[in-house]
């Protein structure tokens, strides 16, 4: 398989195009693209891509991107697309139809802060503003991961029992613009993982049937309790998504929560993106002098993997919650989630939510020290914690 | 029998009995009118329905009233979907046209965006606009396709401004065709569908839709005002080809539109500005009858 040296926008665009053409032999491929920073590369490459049986249409608005996705994919052709920050916020609206519908669209999302003030580094308040839609939320840590998970993606979505749309999402500029080696695989390949789309309730042009109009409450609560029984399947199909693509490409692209010296650690450090890849270097660190700190990087978001965070945490008396992201009046996203998939089940772990790297600031080492240091003082658990700010005290005086 | 066949036995219609229009809705005349075309020209179709009355039509699941394959989209897309939908047909070889069928206000206010782009993108689609110059399904607001003197939920007092001029703004798009359409001329009505069916690329229709519950009128007399309309030069029939040479369908006979207004109560008698209202109509004919002469068009259809 060739390696190459990309970056995370190339690696979601290639992973995009080449499921695209996959199904080359069925009903072909369509999208809407529309552009926004700092995910305007993955557009251009699946905009300039040869599809044998495939349509990119360069619309007018995310939101319009995402319809002319939906059209193509309720007529049965694999579809997907990207956007970020501002662009989903504007798309949000067919987002949430698209989950509804249970069209297994993937959608590449770079992280993006949400303005203003202005600001197009990382933070992933864009994403996870669409949580309560009917979307599987994946979180992604390098271009590889970023490629791999597309492609699984893909896999998972359109399961027939599954039948979600998927995001994949990946930090901006950290991800999105830095050039890692990673392994592009063959089309063939790819064919081989990815079969012709076959969706069940698709339009057919000589079948009168109506999607998406009126149902009065026991029907659509009905229709709800199937997506609430498709979300609790992920887990399981996730694991053979997992195992076919190592069947295919040779490579682990990774489960949906990882662990890092977790087994006998007193303190865990929860996270998700780039910022795992900074912990799990400080616990390196720590458990080279004797600390027992471990790391849970949640790559899946939605549905939430309760029972295996709690799995992975089982030794710990003490977690940390890093976010990158701040829903306003209640603090961090992912320790919220933390808190009630413990809740009940485990009342005597701390939970600590740390919020750091919002707007696309630096999470350094520093950072996760002084978070290791709050942690290990505290007695009990406490609003969450602004980290990385400079109080800016030596100045005011 | 062919697939396309298959939609058209008798026991299977575009708009079936039983569903849930109101008395002397225009929608429910223009979808028979719209199945009986596709019907002559052995064509089926794909409805594409925003937000509005019409999807309303369709009634609770799982039955529907609609006897081709139809979709219900967000407000402001129904042209980004079925651009999608006829991509996927198209790369498919697959028969059948893609209609968006959309009421006022997913066409000349919340949606406007998406159909001038689908218009610009030149997609092979077909896309009518029932215009009942009303939020119906909402309970009757303004919209701007709502004409000056009107009275709305939202414009208690009588509507200010007058009526977008969707026709002129799509016709600047320089679209294969663009058409109006009256319920009250059949004749034309199907002349204009199969001229639209036998085209290609982006086709917009723009359907006079009477609404006795937003009009404050009734529903017998739906037809006799869409003529009143056409024969005033209120809402004057004709084509656009290419955005560039015009055909009027029905010349308007001079009719005073006084009428027009006195049979619907959501103007009101005392306050409707008549004259102006005439001024504008002779403005539009002749507006209309100079393009019509200037850039005729010569070409049968
Ligand atoms: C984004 C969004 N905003 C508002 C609405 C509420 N809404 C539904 S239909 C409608 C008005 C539709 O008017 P029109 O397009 O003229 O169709 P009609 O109801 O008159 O048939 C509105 C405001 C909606 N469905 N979606
Ligand atoms: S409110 Fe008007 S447009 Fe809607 S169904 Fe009734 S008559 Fe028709
Ligand atoms: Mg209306």
């Amino acid at each position: 398989m060739p390696l190459q040296v990309v970056t995370g926008n190339h690696a979601a665009g290639y992973a995009l195009s080449v499921a695209g053409e996959a199904n080359r032999t069925a009903r072909g491929v369509a999208c809407g693209i529309y552009p926004i920073t700092p995910q305007t590369e993955i557009v251009e490459y699946v905009a300039r891509f040869p599809f044998s049986k495939g349509r990119v249409v360069p619309v007018e608005s995310e939101h319009s991107a995402m319809a002319v996705s939906m059209g193509a994919s309720m007529s049965g052709a694999r579809s997907f697309t990207a956007s970020s920050s501002n662009g989903l916020a504007y798309m949000a609206e067919n987002i949430m139809v698209a989950g509804y519908y249970r069209l297994p669209i993937v959608m590449v999302a770079v992280n993006r802060t949400l303005g203003p003030p202005w600001n197009i580094w990382a933070d992933q308040g864009d994403t996870l503003m669409l949580r309560d839609f009917a979307w599987l939320q994946f979180y992604c840590e390098t271009n590889q991961e970023v490629l791999d998970t597309t492609l699984l993606a893909f896999k998972l979505a359109e399961d027939p029992r599954i039948l979600l749309p998927a995001l994949t999402c990946m930090d901006a500029f950290i991800v999105s613009h830095t050039q890692t080696e990673t392994e592009l695989p063959e089309q063939a390949d790819v064919d081989r993982y990815l079969p012709n789309l076959d969706l069940p309730h698709r339009l057919h042009y000589d079948e009168a049937r109506t999607l998406g109009g009126l149902a009065w409450p026991h029907e659509g609560l009905s229709m709800r309790l199937e997506l609430e029984e498709a979300m609790k399947r992920v887990p399981e199909v996730y694991q053979e998504c997992r195992e076919s693509f190592n069947d295919v490409f040779g490579r682990d692209p990774g489960d949906m929560i990882q662990t890092f010296a977790t087994d006998d650690a007193e303190l865990i450090l929860i996270t998700s993106g780039t910022i795992a890849t900074t912990v799990r270097e400080v616990v390196r660190q720590r458990r080279n002098a004797g600390e027992k700190v471990g790391l849970v990087k949640l790559k899946m978001f939605r549905p939430f993997p309760g029972a295996a965070l709690r799995d992975a945490c089982k030794s710990a008396a003490r977690v940390a919650v890093l976010d990158r992201n701040y829903a306003a009046g209640a603090g961090g996203i992912f320790c919220q989630d933390t808190r009630s998939a413990f809740q009940g089940h485990r009342n005597d772990v701390l939970i600590q939510n740390y919020l750091t790297g919002l707007c696309g600031g630096d999470v350094t080492p520093e950072v996760i020290d002084d978070i290791l240091s709050d942690l290990r003082s505290r007695s009990a658990a406490g609003d969450p914690m602004w980290m990385g700010i400079d109080s800016g005290e030596e100045t005011l005086q | 029998m062919t697939a396309t066949a298959a939609i058209h036995t008798s026991e299977t219609c575009l708009l079936r009995p039983g569903n849930t229009n109101c008395g002397g809705c225009g929608m429910s005349v223009g979808l028979t009118m719209l199945g009986r075309a596709l019907r002559a020209a052995d064509e089926t179709c794909t409805l594409v329905i925003p937000a509005c009355c019409g999807i309303v039509t369709a009634g609770a699941f799982p039955t529907t009233s609609y006897g081709v394959p139809t979709i219900a989209t967000t407000f402001a897309s129904s042209p980004a979907v079925a651009s999608g939908v006829a991509t996927i047909r198209d790369l498919n070889d697959e028969p059948g046209q893609v209609i968006c069928w959309a009421g006022d206000g997913g066409t000349y206010d919340i949606g406007l965006a998406t159909l001038s782009a689908a218009a610009e993108r030149d997609e092979n689609i077909i896309y009518i606009c029932y215009d009942n110059e009303i939020y119906g399904n909402t309970g009757g607001q303004r919209s701007s396709a709502t004409p000056a003197g009107a009275r709305t939920t939202t414009t208690p007092l009588g509507k200010i401004e007058g009526k977008k001029d969707i026709m002129s703004i799509m016709a600047a798009h320089r679209i294969p065709y663009a058409a109006t359409l009256s319920i009250a001329h059949p004749d034309d009505f199907a002349h204009k569908l199969s001229t639209a069916l036998s085209t290609k690329g982006m086709r917009f229709l723009l359907l006079h839709s009477p609404c006795p519950t937003g009009w404050k009128s009734e529903p017998e007399d739906s037809i006799a005002l869409v003529r009143l309309a056409v024969a005033s030069g209120l809402f004057p029939v004709y084509e656009v080809f290419n955005g560039a040479t015009y055909r009027i369908s029905v010349k308007p006979d001079g009719t005073d539109p006084a009428e027009y207004f006195h049979r619907q109560r959501r103007f009101d008698d005392d306050e409707i500005d008549v004259d102006a209202a005439r001024r504008a109509c002779s403005d539009r004919i002749q507006r209309l009858q100079a393009l019509a002469e200037q850039f005729p068009a010569l070409q049968s259809h």
